[in-house]
């Protein structure tokens, strides 16, 4: 880290509420404002907590697919209380300490500033507040794993009364923590959602219009937009179900004149939009990836904007597609069918927008490239097997199958996976000032991708043959514990081992980049926006203050006629 | 119109999973209505996508095109198959629906029987009508994880749940809705299959979730009848009238 502190510390004077006049040693880390230094602490702390989480798959896979076994490193087999802890914790960790965090947090940060060409964020402190909030929040959903009664075991969307009654799902006090983590967790991402928004609002560059913006920072404010609006009613709901936990209240409770499925009402609302919420920014790294390794100008800049708006604004009026057989009025299945399906449009379109833009382009394929494809061709998968869910009819059958499970896996394990790999290793050379390693990169990413769909495709074939989710051995229903599926379980499993054993090579690949990588240029990928204007890694403050950029262009002049090299920064005046 | 929609009805799928109830076959085949609209768009995206990352490599001497996106002859490649993809979607909407209004939304009349399915943790209790084909009398028949129902026949069901949420799913029936406490959902099935199958808990219902396993005998109609007749309770056996105090 010390190459690091320096370039981060020796930056000029001119920002005087900055780290640099603060605490000094390690603890300039715990209290700096550079959006930098934040976006790694959320970086470091999500790839932390995804470890955790990778962690967990491999204990509840290893149960499924050796049912009893004693599992190596878990300290004996899995319990049935264990095992609903194990999955409801992977699926919350997963998603809201892995992928908000590093996409939209860690990216947000790191990028916005560079991008637009900003000294920092506009509200330094209330950036460093909001990761202190969420480092707070991970130090509670950690310490809700290890109390007495073990960790919450109620499923990662919580429904009441299950998860509202002690007597119910006997982890009192783990399902109340992981209440408090995941409350906590929203204030830091409403926090730093703030930042994200003003940022591009008010901080741009010279020059830097609204249309000159790369795409993956107008990513990440409509996330953030999409975000704000719709945690509010979660929070609430949150809190009801606080009361109900700890102080009996009955919100959820129709004994008392509550409603368990107004809950679900709740939760989705912000859960639907939570996918876009991270699947934005995934997108908008992808693209910046494409336009540069295919050297070609991004296809219809305009319409990919208005097109993530339209996606945000439906987003909002699909939520009851998870709840078709939940109990609600029937009638409403039907509007939340035309809604579902009307989303597949925008997101086709963005999908047609991608292959459009490798049309005629001069494709390298380096590892970004690769990862940035894979999101593209996997995304697919997870795209196409949404249409099933959304019909209300089909629905009947796969809700709460494993279809459902590999659906969702394919479109998040793309998201949070896949794009942070591509993310990271386009953006290491910035922010480490070495480059990675290609050939660990292309062997890391390989053996990454080939299991990752060997665990998945099978799973898909169980949800169809009725395998139903969060049982923690099928050997309970005759149905599912025939030979053919369970040796389908063991394949997932074994690739599942593969494909965690392969992330050992990334590490390796980071370490020993960081350490005795090639030293890295301003620009190593000739990409026209404009973090790559500034130092490998860039100091304190971003540019030197007599050096701001000013913007002439938007991001994607690649290959533009009449001119000798091949890409246009922003920055430059001809 | 009735036609039309029994064109989508199919049992492609019965190798993985036993076709077993009247409406079974319409959501298997609304699924592969959904499978080969689906399944067109996708291979036709993938094969796009990866015919330009083999055709458009990096080559020394030749440059990407300038191509901003707002060219009418290429922008046509993203706008029409975008109708397209909305005129599928109708037609997905339009079949779903059907499906959906017959299965959820309308209630056959005069049931051959009633049955109650109670979800608690962690055990479905099943209340089966006895001689006098009734509910709620003497000589109803109360069974744990055990279902029976006679094939070909028009059944209710009146879901319940005593606790916390669970979902009545019978995947051979392509059944499933969730059981709420504090309500009385009722929905339908008839059994076309004899044999013995999965009855699951769907929705995660606590530490026993996953032994929340039932099976459900469909029977033909003379072993029902002997079911019946070996299960009545022998306080109803005399007489099928009901009881003082009960109505």
């Amino acid at each position: 880290m010390s190459e690091l502190a320096v370039d981060l510390t020796h930056g000029d004077a001119h920002h005087d509420d900055h780290a640099d006049h603060g605490p000094q040693g390690w603890l300039k880390y715990l209290w700096s404002t550079d959006h930098k230094v934040i976006a790694m602490q959320y970086m470091f702390t999500g790839m932390f907590m995804a470890l955790i989480g990778g962690f967990m798959a491999y204990v509840f896979r290893m149960q499924l697919a050796f049912p009893g076994i004693e599992v190596p490193g878990y300290f004996g087999s899995v319990s049935p209380g264990e095992y609903n802890a194990l999955v409801t914790n992977h699926g919350t960790i997963m998603i809201f300490w892995v992928a908000m965090p590093v996409l939209l947090a860690a990216f947000g940060n790191y990028l916005i500033p560079l991008m637009v060409g900003a000294d920092d964020m506009v509200f330094p402190k209330i950036n460093r507040l909001s990761f202190q909030v969420f480092f707070v929040s991970t130090i509670v959903i950690l310490a809700s794993l290890v109390v007495e009664g073990g960790g919450f075991a109620g499923a990662w969307t919580a429904y009441p009364p299950l998860s509202a009654d002690s007597t119910y799902n006997l982890t009192p006090l783990g399902s109340t923590l992981w209440l408090i983590g995941v409350g906590l967790e929203f204030v830091a991402f409403l926090l730093g959602g703030i930042n994200f928004i003003t940022t591009l609002m008010n901080s741009r560059a010279p020059g830097m219009r609204a249309f000159d913006v790369p795409i993956v920072v107008w990513m990440i404010v409509v996330a953030s937009i999409l975000f704000m609006l719709s945690v509010g009613p979660l929070l609430a709901g949150a809190i009801m179900l606080l009361f109900d936990q700890t102080l009996g209240t009955g919100f959820f409770n129709p004994a008392t004149g509550g409603d368990p499925i107004l809950w679900q009402h709740l939760f989705w609302f912000f859960g639907h939009p939570e996918v876009y919420v991270v699947l934005l920014p995934a997108m908008g790294v992808v693209i910046e990836i494409i336009t540069t390794f295919a050297r070609k100008k991004l296809f219809a800049y305009r319409t990919v904007i208005f097109t993530i708006v339209a996606t945000g604004v439906l987003s909002f009026f699909v939520w009851a597609h998870h709840q078709f057989v939940a109990g609600i009025d029937p009638r409403m299945a039907n509007i939340f069918t035309v809604t579902t399906l009307l989303i597949s449009v925008p997101i086709a379109e963005l999908c047609f927008i991608y292959i459009a833009t490798l049309y005629r382009g001069s494709i390298t394929l380096s590892t970004p490239m690769l990862w940035g494809l894979a999101f593209v061709a996997e995304f697919l998968i997870g795209g196409v097997t949404g249409i099933f869910l959304g019909a209300a009819g089909a629905d009947i059958y796969f809700h709460d199958t494993y279809f459902v499970l590999a659906h969702f896996h394919y479109t998040f394990f793309p998201i949070a996976i896949i794009g942070t790999f591509a993310a990271f290793t386009y953006w290491f050379p910035k922010m480490f000032g070495k480059m990675m390693s290609e050939r660990l990169g292309k062997w890391h990413f390989w053996f990454t991708i080939i299991p990752f769909n060997v665990i998945f495709i099978p799973l898909f074939v169980l949800g169809m043959g009725g395998q139903h989710r969060r049982i923690y051995n099928y050997q309970h229903f005759p149905e599912l514990a025939g030979d053919g599926f369970q040796s389908m379980r063991i394949i997932a499993t074994v690739a599942l081992l593969v494909m965690l054993a392969a992330q050992f090579i990334f590490f390796y690949n980071c370490f020993r980049s960081w350490r005795a990588g090639a030293k890295a240029s301003k620009n190593p990928w000739k990409a026209n926006s404009l973090e790559w204007t500034t130092e490998s890694p860039p100091p304190h403050g971003n540019w030197r203050p007599d050096r701001m950029p000013v913007v002439y262009r938007g991001p994607y002049e690649y290959s533009v006629p009449g001119r000798e090299k091949d890409y246009w920064p922003q920055n430059e005046p001809k | 119109m009735n036609g039309f929609f029994e064109l989508f009805h199919s049992e492609w799928f019965a190798p993985l999973i036993e076709v077993g109830s009247s409406y079974a076959a319409e959501i298997d085949g609304l699924i592969a209505l959904v499978l080969v609209v689906v399944g067109f768009w996708f291979l036709a995206a993938q094969y796009m996508f990866f015919r330009f990352i083999l055709k458009y490599r990096a080559r020394p001497g030749r440059r990407a095109d300038y191509i901003s996106g707002k060219e009418k002859h290429l922008k046509r490649w993203i706008t029409i198959p975008h109708l397209c993809v909305l005129a599928f979607d109708v037609l997905i909407v339009v079949v779903s629906f059907r499906v959906w209004i017959d299965i959820k939304m309308t209630l056959p009349e005069n049931p051959d029987g009633v049955i109650r399915v109670i979800g608690q943790q962690w055990a479905w209790t099943f209340q089966h009508p006895g001689d006098d084909g009734e509910l709620d009398t003497l000589d109803d028949i109360f069974t744990v994880d055990e279902l029976h129902v006679q094939n070909d026949q028009l059944y209710h069901f009146i879901l319940e749940s005593t606790d916390v949420l669970h979902s009545f799913s019978v995947p051979v029936w392509r059944i499933k809705q969730d059981a709420i406490p504090g309500r009385s959902i009722t929905g339908w099935f008839r059994p076309t299959k004899t044999g013995e199958f999965d009855v699951q808990c769907a929705e995660i219902c606590g530490f026993g979730h996953g032994v929340m396993a039932a099976r459900v005998w469909v029977e033909d109609a003379d072993a029902h009848a002997s079911w019946i007749a070996a299960n009545t309770p022998l306080a109803a056996a005399p007489s099928s009238s009901p009881a003082p105090g009960v109505q």
